[in-house]
């Protein structure tokens, strides 16, 4: 823990995170602006023109050419990295598949904002959280500081040779995209040292060993073997996650796991959020503690591969569970991060109940009075004998 | 005038989000003055636009309006005159919108000809999104993804509209406001795919940039360039460099159109089906 940084920088999101690019500096970048995302780019093409970084950087003429070049670019050898938003993340659907089965370490940074329609630039996580299933790791940030310390370790964990899978790490558009807070940084040495040189496996441009990616191998060929494979690499991601996070906890003096619980041993109550909205929910929870509500709360970092044993054990003790999502899921029972907490605890006994609640779409503010509302429920649901309805429940929604 | 185009305007939206001096409203209004000189009704006339500056032209008009996404306005336009061939469809797209990110749709939209008016604001540059240089950024110029100048050559489109199979190419400005009108309105009347660039200043992020910086320099700058056809045909290319040809550039009112053609090569699919079944039926 020699020599930290303690120096604090007032930044943007977005600064965080062009300045954890800046220090990888990897070979090749390849991005289309999009609202949030777009000074990340931008500030990442002025470093490049000021010959601060050495990286190529290849504007492109739309998302999905981005992330096409990305993998070129990674499938050729080289460390790559990109970002995106909302509409941009959804013209890449295609290609994130293909990313993650070419088995690629490619890290984006992706700033959450709402889906099209109607057209809405603010955040919610419906753009990441539609890409879950798309083979990729999901760090959720909850700050600027996170934002930055997200994207180096995500660096590591992609590369990590029990891995090899692309990371996308994730912050809130606007809230911290745009917004100014504090960041720490490590020196540039020191980010070196901690991500290492790169070295590509099977990479394409190697004429000694030429190779072929991506190819039809036919109806009776590996294709479930292969998919098999790259849900084991998730498997096997979880522990990488920890120890990339540990080793870093060690450089930085900022400790990471898996997901954050927060006045949670004793809790009786307990809300799991996402992003930026797990600071109002913090300071919820300490304001129900004074008043001797035993209320907790955890934030989830990584969302794939879902650490569902480590979250049946730490919920274990607690009654009723809410779960805020920042993302609707259609004709579900709940948000995304509902689903996987509900079933992570379905083999628990005593089966803790786990209720769904939605906030934020499009932007829509959550106040602190939305999250108290959102705790009186699970106070209500404790007390209660039997079981409390699961029925999808809205936080700050207008009346009809 | 003005009076008469604000009943096509949707006033409660307003007041717009265009900068001071941009040249998006400029040719807006004069397309809304063209919908109203060819006497368009609310209930047959459709915009399509995509996602830009520009592209929010549609969400302050009230005609049948639909805000698509980011490059996709002419495949939704494409599906709106298939249905419904009676209707007038206009699309409003961006250089960035119509020429990168929907690049492939445009020249196939040229291809076959099919009878929309596409108005492409050409401010040369990545308005809404901050600056980015766009396909038609000239070399040398400053971008926010160019900092030291572009150096990628740019799209003429109105070439590329041609050689894609367009039969109505022209260009206008919105320093020369009333030529461009008369070429809107000239596009809509054209039995086919029309594609009209309307060349307009962006000062705020193009201009502060670059020179000229303010919005009115800018305009007399477009104003200056500017030179018509029949007088482009004089010159060099040494001398064209630099220019903006104005005018009606190609013109083919031969080339079958897309949605007739298609209905008759299916009326007469269907005959034959139809007498097949019927001897079938015979049998
Ligand atoms: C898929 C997708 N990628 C990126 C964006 C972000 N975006 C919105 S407008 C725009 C550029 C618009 O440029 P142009 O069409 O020239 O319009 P202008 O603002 O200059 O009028 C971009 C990149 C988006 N909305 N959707
Ligand atoms: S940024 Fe440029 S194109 Fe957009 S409204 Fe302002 S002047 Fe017009
Ligand atoms: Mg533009």
């Amino acid at each position: 823990m020699s020599g930290q940084n303690t120096e604090t920088l007032a930044v943007t999101g977005n600064e965080a995170a062009a300045e954890a690019m800046r220090q990888i500096d990897p070979d090749v970048v390849c991005a289309y602006p999009i609202t949030p995302q777009t000074e990340v780019v931008q500030l990442y093409a002025q470093m490049v023109a000021d010959g601060k970084v050495s990286s190529e950087f290849v504007t492109v003429e739309s998302e999905h050419s981005a992330m096409s070049a990305v993998i070129g670019a990674a499938a050729g050898g080289a460390r790559t990295m990109t970002a995106t938003s909302s509409q941009g993340f959804a013209l890449m659907w295609e290609l994130l598949f293909v990313a993650s089965s070419y088995r690629l370490p490619i890290v984006m940074t992706t700033v959450n904002r709402a889906l099209s329609g109607p057209i809405n630039i603010h955040c919610d996580h419906s753009d990441s959280m539609g890409g879950r299933d798309s083979g990729w790791i999901q760090l959720y940030g909850e700050n600027h500081q996170q934002a930055y310390d997200n994207c180096i370790q995500a660096v590591r964990i992609a590369e990590h040779l029990e891995v090899r899978l692309p990371v996308m790490h994730m912050y809130d558009g606007y809230v911290i995209s745009g917004a100014i807070g504090p960041l720490v940084m490590l020196s540039d040495d020191q980010v070196q040292d901690f991500i290492g040189p790169f070295t590509a496996v099977n990479p394409l441009l190697d004429p000694k060993r030429p190779v072929t990616v991506g190819p039809f191998d036919g109806l009776h060929g590996w294709y479930f073997e292969h998919k098999v494979a790259q849900n084991r690499a998730m498997d096997r991601a979880l522990k990488v996650i920890q120890d990339v996070a540990d080793e870093y906890g060690e450089l930085s003096g900022r400790h990471y796991g898996l997901f954050e619980p927060y006045r949670l041993d004793d809790a009786e109550i307990a809300i799991v959020v996402v992003g930026s909205t797990a600071g109002t929910t913090r300071l919820v929870v300490d304001k129900l503690r004074a008043k001797g509500v035993k209320a907790g709360m955890i934030r989830m970092r990584v969302f794939r591969p879902f650490p569902h044993a480590a979250y049946a054990s730490a919920l274990e003790h607690v009654k009723v569970v809410g779960v805020l999502d920042r993302a609707d899921s259609f004709g579900a029972q709940g948000g995304p991060l509902f689903l996987e907490i509900r079933a992570a605890l379905y083999d628990n006994d005593p089966r803790p109940q786990v209720l769904p609640f939605i906030y934020g779409l499009g932007g829509r503010d959550i106040f602190p009075d939305n999250i108290e509302q959102a705790f009186a429920v699970l106070e209500k649901a404790a007390q209660e004998k039997g079981r409390t309805s699961t029925g999808r429940r809205y936080l700050n929604l207008r009346e009809d | 005038m003005t009076l008469e185009i604000e009943q096509l305007l949707h006033r409660e939206r307003l007041p717009h989000i265009w900068c001071a001096g941009c040249g998006v409203g400029i040719v807006a209004g004069a397309f809304l003055r063209a919908v109203l000189d060819l006497g368009l009704k609310r209930e047959n006339t459709v915009v399509v636009s995509g996602i830009g500056c520009s592209s929010r032209a549609a969400g302050y008009i009230d005609l049948n309006t639909v805000h698509a996404i980011h490059g996709r306005a002419l495949p939704v336009a494409t599906g709106i005159k298939m249905a419904r061939p009676e209707f007038t469809v206009i699309v409003l797209t961006g250089d960035g919108d119509g020429a990168a990110i929907g690049g492939n749709h445009l020249i196939h939209s040229c291809r076959r000809n099919i009878d929309l008016t596409c108005i492409l604001f050409n401010n040369q540059i990545y308005g809404m999104t901050g600056g980015q240089f766009s396909p038609t950024t000239e070399p040398g110029d400053i971008a926010t993804t160019a900092p030291y100048g572009q150096f990628e050559p740019p799209f003429d489109l109105c070439r590329l509209a041609e050689a894609a199979g367009a039969t109505f190419v022209a260009r206008g400005t919105a320093a020369n406001i009333r030529q461009t009108e008369k070429l809107i309105k000239q596009g809509i009347q054209h039995c086919g795919f029309s594609f009209i660039e309307a060349v307009v200043p962006c000062p705020t992020e193009y201009g502060r940039r670059n020179k000229p910086a303010k919005a009115v320099d800018m305009l007399e700058a477009e104003r200056a360039r500017s030179i018509s056809k029949t007088k482009a045909a004089r010159l060099s290319p040494e001398e064209l460099r630099d220019k903006i040809v104005t005018g009606v550039l190609y013109e083919d009112t031969q080339k079958p159109e897309f949605q007739r053609t298609y209905a008759e090569v299916s009326a007469g699919v269907r005959a034959q089906v139809g007498r097949r079944f019927a001897e079938e039926d015979e049998k």
